[in-house]
């Protein structure tokens, strides 16, 4: 098997930039929230399509690692297909759909449901890693804010949607400050998420390969979704249950069903969609699967939202 | 007691621009509660001791003592970037001449108004709303306009807004740069009006660059005449402009145009 993959280093990337991104990831972990320049290489896709996230998991991984790749919480998209293959070819891993089997899960736009445990590592793929870019655009002037730790800028944001719509509208990559200190682009997760990464035993990780930019929150660091004291940051929520597995206090996707207008609402996470559909007392269970099935794997998740 | 001290002591200031001064041995002082006017003509390094006063510019030589809020001396040019920036967020103020360049054209009046606020630690939108309501009310701008941007604003109500938002923080000095130059002769004497009572009611000191004299006359208490980078002429406004003693103010005064 490895035969045919000669010319090419186990992980795609030669030594030399893993322990470059590896510097950088150091770096990132130890000043939580800071975006770490690295020198982002070529890998065989897209500029935008995850390639951030790709290098960071490639640095990290090793032949015992267990992946999981998502796309919108979904693991079996055209993505999340790919880069799950490129990673069994190119690191000779084990890969997995389930969250509580990975050891290195690469995401886009979600977290899963299921919370993650001390030893996991999360990678994100961050498209727009500086989250004062829209109201600031001069790069050196966004660098001097982190560094002298002014923000006012981006509640004025905050105080436009309130001002606008009468709540703070925005729904993805909700900014927080991370450690009490820097703040951060969470990518573009939506902001029902934001409460899970607040303590989260996980390590998070976050690669931006077209902007260049690493940064990281260790496990148990404060994560604070940015609010004013009358209008606190509160994040999405869903009042019905996913139509497949009826499991409710997940973040749900809408599905057109047909030309009629007609839709359904349906779990963004396929794992957790897939196992709570399977587990035995549930008698709406309309998906089949050949995972096994865990006692009630939807019940943590509403512990987290709260 | 706090008036036993100025505010801001000159001596020797001058900024160079490569070999070239753009201004040179300024000495003045700027006791709390005063206006000071700056006048010449274009080039004559208004614009470049104003920067340099206000830490924009670097100071090439010469030294600028400032007293801060708590009553401590302390010289500009030593001072760290984060406390220059600190002394931009609650202490002193900039009105440019084009309200564009001290306003966020894309936010609206009252985000513009409350954003030195929240860059000062305020967290709650209840209370920035009704103090970027007062001082819009303050400064003649309908209460209704609080949600438009500065880009729906005619010229005078954008500089007034920039007048608020320099304000609102209650700063203690402020600069202002031909804030008045590129309106009309209506809306500059309401906006000199507005100026001359809000400096009047906050006790605010006031460098003031301009090279319309009428504008020195009606705000000033003092003024310093400029001419190719240096002070020429120092003293009381009406002094100054009803008594020029240096050839140079002499002209000055005299090529005013007489309505």
């Amino acid at each position: 098997m490895t035969a045919d993959l000669i010319g090419y280093n186990v992980g795609y990337l030669d030594e030399q930039t893993k322990r470059m991104i590896r510097r950088a990831l150091l770096k990132a972990v130890a000043i939580p929230g800071f975006q770490v320049p690295f020198a982002s290489r070529e890998v065989p896709m897209p500029r935008g399509w995850g390639t951030g996230g790709v290098q960071v998991t490639a640095a990290i991984i090793g032949e015992q690692d267990v992946l999981k790749v998502i796309d919108q919480g979904a693991d079996d998209t055209t993505n999340a297909v790919s880069i799950r293959n490129f990673f069994r070819s190119v690191a000779h891993v084990e890969t997995t759909t389930r969250t509580d089997e990975a050891t290195i899960i690469q995401t886009r736009h979600r977290i899963p449901e299921t919370p993650l445990a001390e030893g996991q590592v999360i990678v994100y793929q961050v498209p727009m890693p500086e989250p004062l870019r829209f109201l600031e655009p001069r790069e050196t002037e966004t660098r001097r804010l982190h560094a002298l730790e002014e923000y006012g800028l981006m509640f004025v944001k905050l105080y436009e949607d309130i001002a606008r719509f009468g709540h703070i509208a925005k729904t993805y990559d909700y900014p927080v400050l991370v450690g009490g200190r820097y703040l951060m682009a969470p990518s573009p997760i939506p902001s029902f998420d934001n409460p899970k990464m607040h303590m989260n035993p996980a390590l998070q990780l976050f690669g931006a390969g077209r902007e260049k930019r690493i940064y990281a929150v260790p496990p148990f660091t404060s994560v604070e979704s940015l609010g004013f004291e009358d209008f606190p940051f509160e994040p999405q929520r869903f009042d019905d249950p996913c139509a497949i597995c009826g499991a409710t206090g997940g973040y749900l996707d809408e599905v057109i069903t047909d030309d009629a207008g007609g839709s359904m609402f349906v779990c963004s996470d396929t794992d957790h969609c897939e196992r709570t559909a399977a587990a035995p007392n549930d008698t709406t269970s309309t998906a089949t699967t050949s995972t096994t099935t865990r006692p009630n794997p939807a019940t943590p998740n509403t512990k987290a939202i709260a | 007691m706090t008036d036993e001290r100025p505010l801001l002591e000159v001596r020797g200031a001058g900024h160079r621009y490569g070999l070239r001064y753009g201004c040179r041995d300024v000495d003045f002082d700027l006791w709390p509660g005063e206006v000071l006017a700056v006048v010449g003509e274009s080039g004559s390094g208004k614009s470049t001791l104003l920067g340099t006063l206000s830490q924009r510019l670097e100071l090439t030589e010469g030294n600028i003592r400032y007293r801060m809020a708590d009553g401590l001396p302390v010289e500009l040019a030593g001072l760290s970037e984060s406390s220059v920036r600190r002394l931009w967020r609650s202490e002193w103020g900039f009105v440019h001449q084009d309200p564009a360049d001290g306003l966020r054209m894309h936010v609206s009046a009252g985000g513009n108004v409350g954003e030195p606020l929240m860059a000062n630690g305020w967290r709650h939108y209840g209370r920035i709303r009704e103090t970027a309501a007062q001082w819009l009310e303050r400064v003649e701008i309908p209460a209704d306009r609080i949600d438009d941007h500065p880009s729906t604003f005619s010229g005078g109500m954008r500089q007034r807004l920039q007048i608020a938002r320099n304000l609102v923080v209650s700063p203690r000095l402020v600069f202002m740069d031909e804030p008045t130059s590129g309106l009309d002769v209506s809306v500059q004497a309401r906006l000199l009006d507005l100026i001359r009572s809000l400096v009047s009611d906050l006790g605010l000191a006031v460098v003031v660059v301009t090279h319309d004299l009428a504008v020195a006359r009606l705000i000033s208490h003092r003024t310093l005449v400029m001419k190719d980078g240096r002070v020429i002429e120092s003293g009381l406004t009406d002094r100054v402009l009803d008594d020029p003693h240096a050839a140079y103010t002499q002209l000055l005064v005299s090529s005013v145009l007489q309505g």
